[in-house]
């Protein structure tokens, strides 16, 4: 996701003149191309995220769509009050990159997991939480968050996911996209969980279990139109997210259940509320946390079978 | 509308120092001493140096000013209102429930005249870079002036923006220092060490001058030599008193937090010269 974010904003820095990309010592040479089309639309603000953050919102106060980029937790917890007060008080059009969300840099240890980004910037009035689940996914999230001035917070992966989409999807913030229909139950991903999600709907399957797989890129609003209509044709629901099940993808859903007194029940599958101080590698943690397509289908399956037994 | 004939300019502080003790009086709002301190560096931004239009507040070309300490706010909404804002009787809502004029300024949207909502320290200057970065990007040539505290400068975000404008050459990028030696509890210089403070703002790459906060000559003059032809942003130090303009608040820290009594705000207007 990582290179499709960066070869994706060469193109958007060229047709829109007021995107200008701010990045956090990282990326150096990942940016040439974008230097190339204007060298007053990138630049370097150094290892001073509060800081990068207040600039990024007096850019976009003075007419400028400026992308605030850096490792998720330092472009998020670190400036969380820069992103409320600068950014969101001002209802200022930034869009917040994190990249290698979620378990994605496990072998860099806690300090560059990002298990809480998605449940803190969900707080925040008028912020829209992103997470695209592929390449084609964050490419259309780009050109999307630049229709209208809200501001934007995309959490993405690093390198080499799988690509989901085999072509480009019609992509509108706040309404989910069905990858796989299905009339059982409903598997909800956001973000880079995907391809295991539909590894468990494939298991689930084998023991004649349809599952609906959808991709809710969108975190914050939440597409309530297919939730609505969700419950009319499921019983059962999972939410899957690389994150923790405390306030993230899995927290919002329960919150619109329990504001609309809806009767569909809920598997969350996330992140422990624990640091994990044992090195590891994006796989050893998923399968620390039980976020593998065996476990999620095996826990799905006893769930589902409970209701028809 | 704007004039370098500093009688006139020490007339209005005057004047506006009176209406700032009337409003913490009778409002019940704390933070006078820090809004006495930094009226006259204010008023010669807003009346000696900014080129912004109050029938038009949002003209992409104006002047940005941003008050960082935003616990001055009770002397900006004076000074706004004075430069044509919106008319002073709307201070007469100072405080009231729901109203826009609270201990700290609002956004933009609420308020004309506004550049930043601030209150929280060590917002003002990240921002008001972001303003200035803007103006190079979209080649729009407006000066952005931030008004901070000395307390303000134990924020580390107010010296990571000091290090990006100066790597930047961001030269139309101004900070005025109320310098009154004072944050909430203590001497700011022995809170934290703050000085030399002119020296770090050059040791952090900035034109830095040093003048007296309450002298509307030095301040002209400073702010004359702004934007700097070596590129460089300029600092300010300007060396305040907390309180100053009535003898019995100057330098004492306990009017950061305490309200005049009636007595107290006709004692004050006498001492100013303004009529009660």
């Amino acid at each position: 996701m990582r290179n499709a974010f960066a070869e994706e904003m060469t193109r958007v820095a060229a047709t829109d003149k007021r995107v200008v990309v701010l990045s956090g010592d990282i990326g150096n040479k990942l940016f040439d191309k974008l230097k190339a089309v204007d060298d007053k639309r990138f630049y370097n603000c150094g290892i001073a995220e509060a800081n990068m953050m207040g600039v990024a919102a007096g850019m976009a106060m003075s007419g400028l769509r400026p992308f605030v980029y850096t490792i998720t937790p330092f472009t998020t917890t670190r400036c969380f009050e820069q992103i409320r007060v600068d950014v969101c008080y001002h209802h200022a059009p930034v869009v917040i990159v994190g990249t290698g969300s979620g378990l994605s840099y496990s072998e860099l240890g806690p300090t560059h997991h990002s298990l809480e980004d998605m449940a803190i910037l969900r707080t925040l009035p008028g912020m829209r939480v992103v997470a695209p689940c592929d390449a084609a996914e964050l490419r259309q999230v780009l050109h999307e968050t630049l229709k209208d001035d809200s501001p934007t917070y995309i959490r993405i992966g690093k390198k080499g996911e799988a690509d989901i989409h085999p072509s480009k999807p019609e992509l509108r913030l706040g309404k989910v996209l069905i990858i796989r229909p299905g009339s059982d139950i409903a598997l909800l991903c956001a973000g880079n969980m995907m391809a295991e999600t539909l590894k468990a709907a494939d298991l689930l399957a084998a023991n004649g279990v349809s599952a609906e797989v959808v991709s809710f890129h969108t975190v914050k609003p939440l597409d309530v139109d297919y939730l609505q209509e969700a419950t009319k044709r499921f019983k059962l629901i999972a939410t899957v997210e690389e994150h923790s099940r405390i306030g993230g993808f899995g927290s919002a859903v329960a919150e619109w259940r329990m504001s609309h007194h809806h009767k569909i029940d809920q598997i969350s599958f996330g992140t422990d509320d624990v640091f994990m101080h044992e090195v590891g590698s994006q796989a050893y943690a998923r399968n620390k946390f039980g976020l593998t397509a065996e476990k999620m289908a095996e826990t799905t399956l006893a769930t589902y079978r409970g209701y028809i037994r | 509308m704007l004039t370098k004939d500093t009688a006139q300019l020490a007339l209005l502080s005057a004047k506006l120092r009176s209406r700032i003790i009337e409003t913490s009086s009778t409002t019940g709002t704390p933070h006078l001493g820090s809004c006495l301190s930094c009226v006259d560096i204010l008023t010669a931004l807003y009346f000696g140096v900014l080129r912004i239009d109050a029938s038009n507040p949002r003209a992409p070309e104006r002047d940005r000013c941003i008050l960082s300490k935003g616990h001055g706010a009770m002397g900006l909404f004076h000074v706004l209102a004075e430069r044509g804002f919106y008319p002073l009787s709307d201070l007469n809502d100072y405080g009231k429930d729901g109203g826009v004029f609270a201990e700290h300024p609002p956004t933009p949207e609420h308020l004309a005249g506004i550049e930043a909502a601030t209150g929280s320290l060590g917002h003002g200057l990240p921002l008001g870079l972001g303003m200035a970065m803007a103006s190079h990007i979209q080649d729009r040539p407006y000066n952005v002036y931030v008004v901070l505290g000395d307390g303000e400068c134990n924020e580390g975000s107010v010296w990571e923006a000091a290090m990006l404008a100066a790597a930047q050459k961001i030269s139309n990028l101004c900070v005025i220092i109320d310098f009154n030696k004072w944050q909430a509890t203590g001497r700011s210089r022995e809170v934290m060490a703050l000085d030399p403070l002119a020296d770090k703002w050059r040791a952090f790459g900035w034109n830095a001058i040093e003048v007296d906060g309450h002298n509307f000559d030095e301040l002209l003059f400073a702010l004359s030599k702004f934007p700097h032809e070596n590129g460089q942003p300029t600092a300010i130090v300007a060396h305040t008193v907390k309180g100053k303009g009535v003898s019995f608040m100057e330098d004492d820290n306990n009017w950061h937090y305490r309200i005049p009594t009636t007595e107290e705000v006709v004692k004050s207007k006498f001492e100013l010269g303004v009529a009660p």
